[in-house]
C-alpha cells in the first residue's frame, strides 16, 4: 500500500461528485483573478481534501465576495475561519477560509499569507459573524485586522502577554494575575 | 488594583462588579436632561458563575430599566488550550482531549476526530466499526437534546420536565457504560478502530431502550409543548432569522429553527447515512420554541435511526487492517519481546500520518463539529483547530437578546445550548 496516496475514507464520493464543479469553479477563479491567485491544489494531485485557493491579501475580499455571491459558486457559508504559524516560512502565518456552500453542499479553502507586520482584511463585512474568529486569530497568533486597531483577546486574559498557538511560543509557559481581569464598561458604550 | 474601583476615563469609580452598578457612573459623562432614561440605566453582570449560565460564560448589559439595550459577552474561563496540545500530543494521546469538549455528547467529538485522523490517514474502518459509531453518535445526540431542552425548562421554572428526560439519559449513559466503561469522558474510538466492541446483545439493550424513551418523549412533549407558561417565555423570544444564521454561522437546531436547512448527514453523505430513512425537521421562525420543537423532532428522528441501526448491525471485525493504527493485543504485549517493543513504541512515539490537510465536519447535537487538522508528517499535528458549533452560537446570543427583557437570555442561552468545554476549547 502507497501511504503517500491520499484515500478518502467514508467520504470516498466527494471527490467524485463534486469534481466537475471544482474543475470548473477553479478554472473561473484563474481565468478572473489573473496573477492574484498565487496557486491552487486539488484533491487527487495534492494532499488535501477540497481545493485550496492561495490569493493575494488585497485581492481577498474580492475573491471571498466573488465565490459569495456568484452563481456556480455559491459559497455562501463560513464554516470555519482560522489561522496556521508556518515559521520559518515568509509570509510567516496563513489565514484560512473553510467555505461552505449550503446550496451545493460542497467545500472550499481558501488561504492568504499574512507576515507578521502585515495587517489582514477584514471579512467582517461578508460575515458578521467571523468577528470573535478575527479576535481569536490576533489572540493566538498575533494577526492583526485592519479596522481593528483596539482588537481585544477573547480566550486569554486581556493582560495576556504573548500569541501562544505561535510556534515559538513554550508549551510550559505561564503567566498569573493575582486579580481577576476588571470589567470594561466603555465595550458597552454606543459606537 | 482595588476591586471596588475601577480606573475609567482617568477617574476611579466605583464597581461592585458582583451585583451592579448605575450605569451613569461611566456610560454617560454627564447628566443629559433630554434623556428621559437617563436614570434608569443599569449595567448587570450575569456570571461567570451564575446557575442560569450553564457553565463558566459572562455576558455584561447594559439596561434601560429591563430591556436589554447593549452586551458583551466574555468567555475563555476554562481555557485548557488543545490546539496547542494537540500540537505536541501525538494523535492517539489526543482522543482523550476530545470528551472534554461538548461533555454532553463526548461520542460525537470522538467519532469526528478518529474521522478526521483516519481520513488524512486514508484508513477505511469496517462495517461494525462504523454501525457502532453511528449508533453513538445517535444515542449522543438524543442525550445532548434531552439535557438541552430539559436544562432550558428548568431555567424558566419547569422542574419536572427535566426529570422525565433525566431518566431516560442515565439509561443511555448506561448503555455507554456497557461499551466503554466511561459515562461521560467516553474516549471511545480510537484511530482506525474502537476501544471495544460492543457487548454481545447490546443492540437489542439500544432498541428497548429506543423504544421506552420514545414514549418518554411522547409524555414530554404532551407536558411542556402545549404549556401556556412556557409558551409565553419561548414564542417570538430571541428570534434569529434565516439571514443572520447564515451571518453568524449557526448550523444544527438554531440553523434550522430558522429555515436554514442542512443537516451534514443528509448533505454530505458519511458513514451508513445515506442508507438510514431519516427526516430533517425545520421550522421557519427561528425563536426559542421552535429551536426546542426541532430538538424533540430530532430526538424522534434519532431514535429512528437508532432502531434501523440496531436491525442492520451484523457481527464482525472493528478494526482497520491497517497495521499503522493497530494498538498491539495485550497478549502479545505480555509474552513477546517484539509485543512489547511495538507497544511502546506507538504509545510513546505514535504514529506517522503523511503530510496532508483536511477539515472533517460531523453534524454534532449542536451543529457542525470540525476538525481542521494539517499535517506536516509526523507523529503530532502541525495545525489543529476545533470548529465547534457554540462558538459560533454564543456569538450571537449579543444581537439576539439586544432589545430583549434580562429575563429573556436565559431563555436564549438554553436553547442554544452553548458547552463551555467546547466554546473554550
Amino acid at each position: 500500500m502507497n501511504i503517500k496516496q491520499q484515500v478518502v475514507t467514508n467520504f470516498g464520493s466527494e471527490l467524485a461528485r463534486f469534481e466537475a464543479d471544482w474543475r470548473s469553479q477553479v478554472e473561473r477563479i484563474k481565468a478572473r483573478f489573473k496573477e492574484a491567485v498565487e496557486g491552487i491544489s486539488f484533491p487527487g494531485t495534492d494532499f488535501t481534501d477540497v481545493p485550496i485557493v492561495r490569493v493575494k491579501p488585497t485581492s481577498l475580499i474580492e475573491l471571498l465576495s466573488f465565490m459569495k455571491i456568484e452563481a456556480g459558486f455559491d459559497y455562501d457559508f463560513c464554516a470555519d475561519f482560522t489561522a496556521s504559524d508556518e515559521s520559518p516560512r515568509e509570509p510567516r502565518f496563513d489565514i484560512i477560509y473553510n467555505l461552505f456552500s449550503t446550496t451545493r453542499h460542497n467545500r472550499i479553502r481558501v488561504k492568504m499569507g499574512i507576515a507578521e507586520s502585515e495587517e489582514a482584511p477584514s471579512i467582517r463585512s461578508l460575515w458578521a459573524g467571523a468577528d470573535w474568529s478575527e479576535r481569536e486569530i490576533w489572540d493566538m497568533f498575533g494577526v492583526r485586522f485592519e479596522g481593528r486597531p483596539n482588537i481585544r483577546r477573547i480566550l486569554m486574559d486581556n493582560r495576556w502577554k504573548g500569541h501562544p498557538l505561535r510556534k515559538d511560543y513554550s508549551i510550559y509557559s505561564y503567566q498569573i494575575f493575582p486579580n481577576p481581569e476588571p470589567p470594561y464598561p466603555e465595550y458597552l458604550e454606543d459606537e | 488594583m482595588d476591586l471596588r474601583t475601577i480606573n475609567f476615563k482617568n477617574k476611579d469609580v466605583p464597581v461592585d462588579v458582583l451585583t451592579s452598578a448605575p450605569a451613569s457612573v461611566f456610560v454617560k459623562s454627564q447628566h443629559d436632561p433630554d434623556d428621559l432614561w437617563d436614570d434608569s440605566r443599569l449595567i448587570v453582570n450575569i456570571g461567570p458563575t451564575h446557575p442560569a449560565m450553564h457553565g463558566t460564560f459572562r455576558m455584561v448589559a447594559r439596561l434601560n430599566g429591563e430591556t436589554i439595550e447593549k452586551s458583551y459577552c466574555e468567555f475563555g474561563y476554562t481555557h485548557r488550550a488543545k490546539e496547542k496540545l494537540a500540537e505536541t500530543k501525538t494523535y492517539h494521546q489526543f482522543v482523550v482531549y476530545t470528551d472534554r469538549l461538548n461533555y454532553c455528547s463526548a461520542l460525537h467529538n470522538n467519532v469526528t476526530y478518529a474521522m478526521a485522523v483516519e481520513r488524512l490517514m486514508g484508513i477505511e474502518v469496517p462495517e461494525r466499526n462504523i454501525w457502532i459509531r453511528m449508533m453513538c453518535c445517535e444515542i449522543a445526540r438524543v442525550i445532548d437534546h434531552l439535557i438541552c431542552i430539559g436544562i432550558s425548562a428548568v431555567d424558566l421554572g419547569a422542574f419536572s420536565f427535566f426529570l422525565y428526560g433525566f431518566h431516560q439519559r442515565e439509561e443511555a449513559y448506561t448503555l455507554i457504560e456497557k461499551l466503554c466503561g466511561a459515562r461521560l469522558t467516553t474516549s471511545y474510538t480510537r484511530i482506525g478502530g474502537l476501544m471495544h466492541d460492543a457487548p454481545d446483545g447490546w443492540e437489542k439493550e439500544v432498541k428497548a431502550w429506543a423504544k421506552q424513551t420514545r414514549e418518554t418523549i411522547d409524555e414530554m412533549d404532551r407536558l411542556l409543548s402545549g404549556n401556556k407558561i412556557w409558551c409565553k417565555r419561548t414564542i417570538g423570544v430571541g428570534v434569529f432569522n434565516r439571514e443572520q444564521c447564515m451571518e453568524y454561522s449557526f448550523t444544527g437546531p438554531p440553523a434550522r429553527a430558522a429555515g436554514l436547512d442542512i443537516d451534514l448527514r443528509r448533505d454530505t453523505p458519511y458513514m451508513y447515512y445515506s442508507n438510514m430513512e431519516f427526516d430533517v425537521p425545520t421550522r421557519s421562525n427561528g425563536d426559542c420554541f421552535d429551536r426546542y420543537l426541532v430538538r424533540l423532532a430530532e430526538i424522534r428522528e434519532s431514535l429512528r435511526i437508532l432502531e434501523q441501526c440496531a436491525d442492520k448491525i451484523k457481527k464482525g471485525p472493528i478494526w482497520s487492517e491497517d497495521k499503522r493504527t493497530r494498538i498491539p493485543e495485550k497478549e502479545k504485549v505480555y509474552n513477546t519481546m517484539e509485543g512489547m517493543i511495538h507497544h511502546f513504541k506507538f504509545f510513546m512515539n505514535g504514529f506517522q500520518v503523511p503530510e496532508g490537510e483536511a477539515y472533517t465536519a460531523h453534524e454534532g447535537a449542536n451543529g457542525e463539529m470540525g476538525f481542521y487538522i494539517i499535517s506536516k508528517g509526523g507523529s503530532s499535528a502541525h495545525r489543529l483547530k476545533v470548529r465547534g458549533p457554540s462558538f459560533w452560537h454564543y456569538q450571537g446570543l449579543s444581537p439576539m437578546t439586544e432589545g430583549a427583557f434580562l429575563g429573556d437570555v436565559v431563555a436564549n442561552l438554553g436553547s442554544l445550548n452553548v458547552i463551555a468545554g467546547e466554546l473554550d476549547r
